[in-house]
């Protein structure tokens, strides 16, 4: 019988793209939740390099990295494939999902935890990044085609965290008309049974996203 | 290898990406035409085949763009099969993309921080290799050896510049083994940009950015 425990936090876009892949190929697995002010001498043991979370434990093998647990999870589990077949696809899924952790998320989470001047700044560079992927959604209902894929799930944090990120700050920077196929897409994202019901509570997600918010504004942070 | 197979690369002459590239096709006996670009006037092809991120390199296979190093290195190891770069079993294939970002990642940060902190990052590194396995893919070079081999080039031009050593034989003995074996291996070694160029482009490299950094203070 095979052994799968994921080590996360409940709120990481990170974690949240391994419960996704975990759960759309239908595979078994304990999840063990992480204190990250407070790390497990388990996770420090397993992922001694980086000392972060996700991490994946298969049979006792460790992997971490969240884009390199997803490739690992494909070449393992066959069924609901993630990644097209063809490698000119599958290098255009593995391209926008560097894309994601290169330049998306943290040009969108600059104008999140930034104001003023600064935040003025990088709202047009998020702005640029997602009319690049808004791109890629042309004749697709998911960045995968028909069903979701590598890069839905990589994006997929977008779908539930912008929302949080408009009740906080009041900047919508998907606005329906600029970026209707992104707009179309988060909605029908979030209407896939298997994500809607490992969205973490709204709620919850505001208050920790606001005090983190909160930190970065009243630190003298260098960026 | 098929008949009318057209491969491009698009590269930088002292760029470790581009190298990368350029070793996973030879490494294949993959031909291909390499067009260099002029990084200070870069041409409307690139911007055309690489509009995101307007960088090299990028691989042009019968039309089709592919960018990102690491990704052109996927794209590769899936188009031609013969001596694959990347291991069979699923958690050999895991660990080797584990370190390949690992190197992707403190690369481009070991340009401008501190030498103590490369050497450090090299150290893990090294953790990485096997006594008794020659390269990180084992017996033969791989995906990891590929991505990271360069570092020993590059180690050794920034110790004559600032005279530290970062690659340390004592410090990290399996690392300069296995970096020396890839930069001798002849098929490579033709594609590394001459030695001599090299250092002049790296000492005006080093000289821009502290001359940066000096102006934002």
């Amino acid at each position: 019988m095979s052994e799968v425990k994921l080590f996360r936090t409940w709120s990481s876009p990170y974690a949240l793209r391994i419960v996704w892949a975990l759960e759309l190929k239908g595979i078994d697995y304990e999840t063990i939740f992480e204190d990250l002010s407070n790390k497990s001498q388990l996770l420090l043991q397993y992922n001694p390099v980086h000392k972060k979370v996700p991490v994946l434990v298969h049979n006792g093998k460790v992997i971490s990295e969240s884009l390199v647990i997803i490739e690992y999870i494909e070449d393992t589990w066959k069924d609901t494939p993630l990644l097209p077949e063809d490698p000119y696809e599958r290098a255009t899924a593995r391209f926008w999902a560097k894309f994601n952790d290169d330049k998306l998320l943290p040009s969108i989470w600059q104008v999140f935890v930034t104001q003023g001047k600064e935040q003025e700044e990088a709202i047009p560079v998020a702005t640029e990044n997602l009319s690049f992927i808004e791109e890629d959604l042309k004749g697709k209902k998911f960045f995968g085609g028909q069903t979701i894929g590598l890069v839905d799930i990589t994006i997929g944090w977008m779908a539930n965290l912008i929302s949080v990120f408009i009740e906080i700050t009041g900047i919508n920077l998907i606005d329906a008309d600029k970026f209707p196929l992104l707009f179309g897409w988060m909605q029908n994202f979030s209407d896939v049974p298997v994500i809607k019901e490992s969205w973490p509570p709204h709620d919850k997600l505001v208050i920790k996203f606001r005090a983190i918010r909160e930190s970065y504004l009243s630190a003298d942070v260098p960026k | 290898m098929a008949t009318g197979e057209e491969v491009k690369v698009l590269g930088y002459w002292s760029s470790p990406y581009a190298l990368r590239v350029k070793w996973a096709l030879k490494l294949k006996a993959v031909e291909f035409d390499y067009m260099e670009e002029d990084l200070t006037n870069k041409s409307a092809l690139l911007l055309q085949l690489n509009p995101v991120h307007k960088k090299i390199p990028v691989l042009l296979h019968n039309g089709k763009p592919v960018a990102e190093s690491l990704v052109i290195m996927e794209y590769v190891d899936e188009t031609w099969k013969q001596n694959p770069l990347l291991p069979q079993h699923p958690h050999q294939r895991a660990i080797a993309r584990f370190w390949a970002k690992f190197v992707d990642e403190k690369e481009g940060e070991e340009q401008e921080k501190a030498a103590k902190e490369a050497r450090e990052h090299l150290k893990t590194l090294e953790s990485g290799l096997e006594e008794g396995k020659p390269f990180f893919g084992g017996e033969s070079i791989g995906f990891v050896d590929i991505a990271a081999a360069w570092i020993g080039v590059w180690g050794e031009i920034t110790g004559e510049i600032v005279g530290i050593k970062l690659v340390d034989e004592e410090a990290m003995p399996l690392l300069t083994a296995c970096f020396q074996a890839v930069l001798q291996t002849p098929l490579l070694k033709e594609c590394l940009p001459p030695r001599a160029e090299l250092l002049e482009h790296s000492k005006r490299f080093r000289q821009k950015l502290m001359a940066a950094a000096a102006a934002s203070t």
